[in-house]
């Protein structure tokens, strides 16, 4: 009988709690959250890290990434995460934002965070949807996309364009990291990984406001299944959204 | 630290106040009449060391002092009336995650934009919590200069002491008068006053959340007890003055700006033989019940007067309820008081 | 000991500005004092006015509705204030530019002082509130004209000797021109 040696080559991350899941299946969340304790686990961040919660699905994050955290109210984590960097310049401030807490009731929060360039890095989560109150159209919710609150889709007419977040954020000078990415295959979580990365290197090194925008699934509001929300995250969000870096001051 | 007295504004008060209360982190959005506090901290907190940030509206800065707050420092922020209305979301938040803050109303009149000029029309905002669901900050009121001074420290103390917001209630006529103050707090700060609590990153401890959601079962219930204790425990920091009342058949009761202005309208009637007195609530939130109580049972008539269409009234009634009555007397919000406007209320009550 | 002035005039006359070096040598006397600024609507050529009071004891309201003392320095000022002032009060009254026919000397007392002209002589239009205030003092007993001069001098030291010296001659010319009249 031959010994066989293992070596372990995945494991959890040291950050991430071994706990139950609250998001739906074929949510990307559950991905998202995962990216994010790679990268405190990356650079070392746990004993430093202090996470800004919101509202929405997101809210929970508290519950999964092992670091202090506190919760905002809807929308105004980029002050809260502006008042705990201001106040404690040697902590790595993040916080985690859904669609409509960053894009519609947050919009002023996120826009004058990014423009002062504060030293924290924004995870924003788009997909296209209120999860949490139950599938109501959000600010990136696209053309013709029927919520409960679009019954016949949305209409420019009534309801305007999709924000382009990333672009936006992306145009300011206080940002020194902006990009938009996906969770939809393995080749984009590895593009997606290193794009948190920069986003908190940007902090890290002192340069600006890191933001990366993620492209995610809502199987449960697009009422699809996970694996056909998959695909629309790439048919039909990637020609509005288009993946890429819109700004790269880090290194 | 000098026992030097400085001619200040009132506002300025509150400001150096502030700093010497030990202030960490300043952040509001500029508005009459109170922009002298941030241009004051705006010169001399940044000189210290601390921060000073105008944000790009009331709703952010109140949500910046959450975060600093989270972070265990001294955070504050300030603002009149239509800021303080947007600010409450997050002073209900600040309550709900119990912690300290230092929130001024320098009030102007109303409602919507009223106007610049005095007015006591935010008693019952800051009373009453002021946001959604079942909170109270702790109020204080001050009527004089040093008083600004004096309560702005004793506010952060408060804020600590209870881990919950304290209001600072002063309007538009003590926030531009100037009258002399002494300092007699020197700075300092206590790194380790929040250290129990407050977020850091973990540094090997276990993770700490502060948040306001209470979604497990009994978990809500068990906040608002324990907040419903804790708002009974401030009832030990209860203050009020009592001004001329131990002979006076006749007492006036009123807070702020008003109950100084009262005081002058007391001493002229005295010298024309009413015997007036002044019964002065310094803590609005808890509001002295007791200590009102107290001088009514030694059959006094009382006379609430404000700067608004009645208010505190309410809870002079209750403070009386089974012992006598209080007449009211409404000084309308835009009108500036002077102590003749209330010589007649107070003699009729001689009639 | 308890005494109160309002100050009145057009913006830009620096009444607020003689009303707190009078608060500041109130205070440096070891008065309780109140300063209570009032602005018109409009920041300049509007009117505005300050009220000053001073006392031994706890000072109550900041705010007087019937004055004991009066500066006036403009016509509308005197309009408005003259008919609250208590019987036999104080009244400087600038009257350069306010129409003398219209003070009730007899039922106060009444100090008429050419304060822009005084002012213009000694080359400096401005220092017409400083001229007022030197007949104020000259009319009342609790705030010293020495202890104004040394608030003065504090006040400008930054600014140079030459202007600190032209505000204590305009001071010292309206106490002066007072003292004349009383005499």
């Amino acid at each position: 009988m031959t010994k066989v040696s293992e070596k372990q080559v995945f494991s959890m991350p040291k950050c991430l709690n071994d706990v139950p899941t609250h998001f739906c299946p074929g949510c990307h969340h559950g991905i998202i959250h995962r990216l994010v304790a790679e990268a405190i686990d990356a650079f070392q961040l746990e004993d430093k890290a202090i996470c800004v919660g919101s509202v929405g699905c997101s809210v929970f994050i508290y519950n999964y990434i092992d670091v202090d955290s506190v919760e905002a109210p809807h929308g105004r984590a980029p002050a809260v995460a502006t008042g705990v960097k201001r106040a404690r310049p040697d902590a790595f401030v993040f916080a985690y934002q859904g669609d409509g807490d960053l894009a519609a009731i947050g919009l002023s929060e996120i826009i004058h965070c990014a423009n002062r360039g504060e030293k924290v890095s924004i995870i924003f989560v788009n997909n296209s949807v209120y999860g949490m109150t139950g599938g109501q159209m959000a600010p990136t919710t696209l053309v013709g996309q029927k919520t409960t609150t679009t019954p016949y889709g949305r209409s420019p007419q009534n309801e305007g364009y999709p924000l382009k977040m990333a672009e936006l954020i992306g145009s300011l000078e206080g940002c020194a990291f902006s990009a938009r990415v996906a969770v939809n295959n393995i080749k984009n979580i590895i593009k997606a990984k290193k794009a948190i990365k920069k986003a908190f290197l940007a902090q890290l090194k002192n340069k600006g406001f890191g933001f990366v925008e993620f492209l995610s699934a809502c199987p449960t509001n697009w009422h699809l299944t996970p694996l056909e929300a998959n695909k629309r995250v790439e048919t039909e969000m990637m020609a509005y959204f288009p993946l890429g870096i819109y700004k790269d001051i880090v290194e | 630290m000098s026992s030097k007295k400085l001619l200040v504004k009132g506002n300025e008060a509150v400001a150096i106040g502030a700093i010497d209360g030990g202030v960490e982190c300043y952040f509001a959005y500029p508005i009459t009449p109170q922009s002298d506090i941030p241009e004051y901290l705006s010169r001399e907190l940044v000189k210290l060391g601390g921060t000073f940030l105008q944000a790009e509206s009331e709703i952010a800065s109140i949500n910046m002092v959450l975060g600093a707050a989270a972070a265990g420092k001294r955070a504050m922020t300030s603002s009149s009336g239509p800021g303080i209305s947007l600010k409450q979301e997050g002073i209900s938040y600040i309550a709900g995650s119990e912690l300290p803050a230092v929130i001024v109303n320098m009030m102007r009149g109303g409602p919507g934009l009223g106007g610049i000029q005095p007015s006591q029309g935010d008693y019952f905002q800051a009373t009453r919590g002021g946001g959604h669901g079942d909170y109270r900050t702790m109020v204080l009121a001050p009527s004089t200069c040093q008083e600004c001074y004096d309560l702005t420290i004793e506010a952060f103390d408060l804020a600590f002491k209870y881990r919950n917001p304290v209001m600072i209630l002063g309007d538009a006529i003590l926030g531009q008068m100037k009258e002399p103050i002494v300092r007699w707090k020197e700075r300092s700060i206590d790194p380790n006053e929040a250290i129990k609590w407050c977020l850091t990153g973990k540094k090997g401890r276990k993770q700490r959340i502060i948040k306001s959601l209470r979604l497990e079962e009994g978990s809500m219930e068990a906040l608002n007890e324990k907040l419903m204790k804790k708002y009974k425990d401030m009832e030990q920091d209860i203050k009020w003055e009592e001004f001329m009342v131990e002979d006076a058949e006749v007492v006036a009761v009123a807070f702020g700006s008003i109950g100084r202005i009262v005081k002058s309208t007391a001493r002229k009637l005295r010298s024309k033989g009413y015997k007036v007195g002044v019964f002065r609530p310094i803590t609005l939130f808890p509001f002295p019940y007791k200590q009102l109580r107290e001088v009514a049972k030694k059959g006094k008539r009382f006379i609430t007067i404000e700067n608004n269409t009645g208010q505190m009234v309410e809870d002079v009634r209750l403070a009386l309820c089974g012992i006598c009555e209080t007449e009211f007397f409404a000084n309308m919000p835009g009108k500036v008081s002077t102590p003749e406007d209330f010589i007649e209320p107070i003699e009729n009550m001689f009639k | 000991m308890y005494q109160d002035v309002i100050i009145a005039g057009f913006g830009g006359q620096g009444v607020m500005f003689i009303g707190n070096l009078l608060a500041y040598a109130a205070m440096e006397q070891g008065f309780n004092v109140t300063y209570m600024p009032v602005y018109g609507v409009e920041m300049r050529g509007g009117t505005a006015n300050c009220t000053v009071v001073i006392s031994d004891e706890e000072v109550g309201s900041p705010i007087i509705f019937y004055p004991k003392t009066l500066i006036v320095m403009n016509q509308p000022s005197l309009d408005k204030f003259q008919p609250r002032l208590v019987p036999e009060g104080i009244l400087v009254v600038n009257s350069s530019i306010v129409d003398e026919s219209k003070v009730e000397k007899e039922k106060f007392n009444a100090i008429l002082i050419p304060a822009n002209h005084i002012a213009d002589n000694l080359g400096e239009s401005r220092m017409a509130n400083m001229v007022a205030l030197g007949a104020w003092l000259a009319a009342i007993d609790e705030v010293k004209l020495e202890t104004v001069e040394e608030v003065v001098r504090n006040q400008f030291k930054s600014k140079g000797e030459e202007i600190v010296n032209k505000n204590i001659s305009a001071l010292r010319r309206g106490y002066e021109f007072a003292m004349e009249k009383a005499s």
